[in-house]
């Protein structure tokens, strides 16, 4: 299953939005991952909620409080990418903290993801020290557990995407998510070293907004993964909200290519 | 205790975003090195001895004892301290070894404002920059504090999000250290987070209990039954405990923030009400739903205001060496007003937790038995918000 999130990168730089679930509401989330896919997204990054979200800017902390208010839970979400899947088959993976998975259940919690057609799990919370909490489980149901790597990582970079699966996220800039004007990391000599690692696609994240630095990303990288600048969309139009994320995803999507 | 991933048993651990990885593998590195390094020891023991005015005393509560009519009661004056609490202790430790890293900027969360105190105290003496992040409802629940901090050359940021305590502003520090780490290290506060923090702070609080057990030998020659401390991440306590653990006689009691009780939603009592689960860089107890969400926790004090517990203590309940045991918000002011009439000793709310379980526990033992209560700070800071809970409307 993780196999697939391979095809998302297949003779193509991948565009990545990221949108939190249940912000403002389940419904909304569903038209606006569609309007997403119909605009040129390969991949979907889905955020299930978590009350303290420590990685995340404001931005994307306002969208995790809006959608509990609105009483999501990790159940309803699955319900959620159960009827997405009816019709959408770009790859999806989530995005949530440690704490939603170990809650849940790890076992429950990852063979859901397989049987609701999820390809695999990103937790900012989960370094590659701590990846056996779920790393044998993931294997078991064929979900791709995704390693993140940051500016910081230095001397960690070869040991950790020799045994990353799925993608690799590369964390753009120090610091927590959200928009920046400008980013500054030697990205090039990050990827280089990944290169030499491993053959699995590496796309490049935190603080990417625009067309133009969309483009940048992607120059140097696999993809672009835009998550505050979509939360903003959709905080700003709500219920309106999933027609101008397309319009946003398609220049995006054309900018990159 | 620690194994070397940084584990008690299940819990502990290093859940934390990769940005900081290389931070706290430099941090353990640089504590394995000073840690047994003299230069590094004699400089901090001058510091605890001539600046913070250790060794702090042990105390026979006497009016005190007779007014119970139990077990003897000995008070660990952590209150005495430089800056008014056990906090010194440990950052003292992480300031000196923070310097010795080459950090000139120290950031920090505080909940009721004495570790934040403690940390500009540090900063200041050391020549450093200091940034303190404390939920905006403590900052106004410990106007004082944040005066203080002021004073000392700090900079204080209310946090807002989320319940806008402790927990958040934990939050905010960890979300500030990822953003700027060359220069900086966050000293945090309690037992807690990422290996190897929950070690680091111990060892620093751990001078309480070796100072107890040589005072307690002697004054009385031979050990407590009973050592008593407040817990919210749990650093007086881990440290007023270190030295008895292997002593199975003494018992280890832990005193939770039950709030208004713990068969409400108003609690922090961790232990008493919590499940396992990760966050904030460790496998540990936490207040949270059945999803993992974290639970907004309530207790009269903001130092205790907090939903997990350290991993240290996780285990040592889960091993059954220590107990965990809830005190209600009324229960501490009671305590609260108790021991500043019997003693003339005026605890922190925070301590008043344990002065509280003490007032249960010390009738029902024998007049043979020895229990010590740390009282971890002082009570100055609470005096605004405890007339108001009992209705006088006074300002700072």
């Amino acid at each position: 299953m993780s196999d697939m999130i391979a095809k998302a990168f297949e003779n193509k730089k991948a565009f990545i939005p990221f949108i939190t679930c249940g912000d403002p509401d389940l419904e909304t989330t569903a038209k606006i991952v569609r309007a997403a896919v119909e605009n040129g997204a390969d991949l979907i990054e889905l955020g299930i909620p978590f009350s303290d979200p420590t990685a995340e800017g404001p931005v994307i902390q306002g969208a995790n409080i809006r959608a509990l208010k609105g009483g999501v839970t990790t159940d309803k979400v699955f319900s959620l990418v159960k009827e997405l899947r009816t019709d959408v088959t770009v790859p999806m993976v989530f995005m949530t903290y440690a704490n939603v998975v170990f809650s849940y259940g790890a076992e429950k919690f990852i063979s859901a993801c397989k049987d609701i057609g999820i390809n695999g799990l990103i937790l900012p919370d989960l370094p590659y020290e701590e990846k056996d909490e779920f790393l044998p489980i993931c294997k078991k149901y064929g979900v791709a557990l995704i390693s993140l790597i940051a500016p910081t990582s230095e001397n960690r970079i070869a040991m950790i995407a020799k045994e990353a699966e799925g993608f690799i996220y590369l964390v753009s800039s120090l610091g927590v998510t959200g928009m920046r004007t400008e980013i500054n990391t030697d990205l090039k000599s990050i990827v280089d070293v990944i290169r030499q690692n491993t053959f699995v696609p590496c796309a490049i994240g935190f603080g990417i907004s625009t067309p133009e630095q969309a483009k940048a990303m992607a120059d140097l990288s696999d993809g672009a993964i835009v998550g505050s600048a979509i939360i903003k969309i959709i905080e700003q139009y709500g219920k309106d909200a999933p027609r101008y994320v397309g319009e946003y995803v398609k220049k995006m999507k054309e900018a990159i290519n | 205790m620690t194994n070397p991933k940084g584990r008690f048993g299940i819990h502990g651990g290093q859940y934390i975003p990769e940005t900081l990885m290389n931070a706290v593998i430099e941090l353990e590195q640089a504590y394995d090195r000073y840690k047994n390094d003299p230069e590094f020891n004699r400089e901090l023991t001058e510091l605890l001895d001539e600046y913070a005015g250790r060794p702090s005393r042990l105390y026979y509560a006497e009016k005190m004892t007779k007014d119970l009519g139990g077990a003897k009661i000995y008070l660990k004056r952590e209150d005495l301290n430089h800056t008014g609490s056990h906090k010194i202790n440990n950052v003292l430790g992480q300031a000196l070894l923070a310097k010795k890293m080459g950090k000139t900027r120290l950031i920090a969360e505080t909940g009721a404002g004495q570790h934040g105190v403690a940390t500009a105290t540090a900063a200041a003496l050391l020549g450093m920059e200091c940034v303190v992040f404390m939920g905006e409802e403590d900052t106004i629940r410990q106007a004082l504090n944040v005066y203080r901090m002021r004073l000392l050359g700090a900079e204080v940021i209310p946090v807002k999000s989320g319940t806008a305590t402790l927990k958040d502003a934990v939050s905010e520090a960890m979300r500030e250290w990822t953003k700027r780490i060359d220069d900086t290290h966050y000293c945090l506060g309690s037992v807690m987070g990422p290996h190897p923090f929950p070690t680091i702070v111990r060892d620093f609080q751990a001078v309480i209990s070796r100072e107890t057990k040589q005072q307690m030998l002697e004054k009385e020659g031979r050990l407590p039954d009973a050592v008593l401390a407040c817990v919210g991440g749990g650093s007086n306590a881990m440290g007023s405990f270190y030295h008895f653990i292997e002593d199975k006689s003494v018992r280890l009691i832990g005193c939770e923030a039950a709030g208004r009780g713990i068969d409400t939603f108003e609690t922090a009592a961790t232990v008493n009400t919590g499940s396992v689960g990760i966050f904030h860089g460790m496998k540990s107890y936490f207040c949270q739903d059945e999803y993992g969400q974290i639970a907004p926790v309530y207790s009269i004090s903001a130092g205790l205001d907090y939903p997990g517990v350290g991993p240290e203590h996780a285990y040592l309940h889960d091993i059954g060496r220590a107990e965990y045991v809830p005190v209600t918000d009324d229960e501490a002011v009671n305590a609260f007003e108790y021991l500043s009439r019997i003693e003339g000793i005026i605890p922190a709310i925070e301590s008043a937790h344990a002065v509280a379980y003490a007032m249960k526990l010390a009738p029902k033992m024998d007049k043979d038995k020895i229990i010590v209560i740390t009282v971890s700070g002082r009570g100055d800071k609470d005096c605004a918000a405890i007339a108001r809970y009992r209705g006088e409307d006074i300002h700072e």
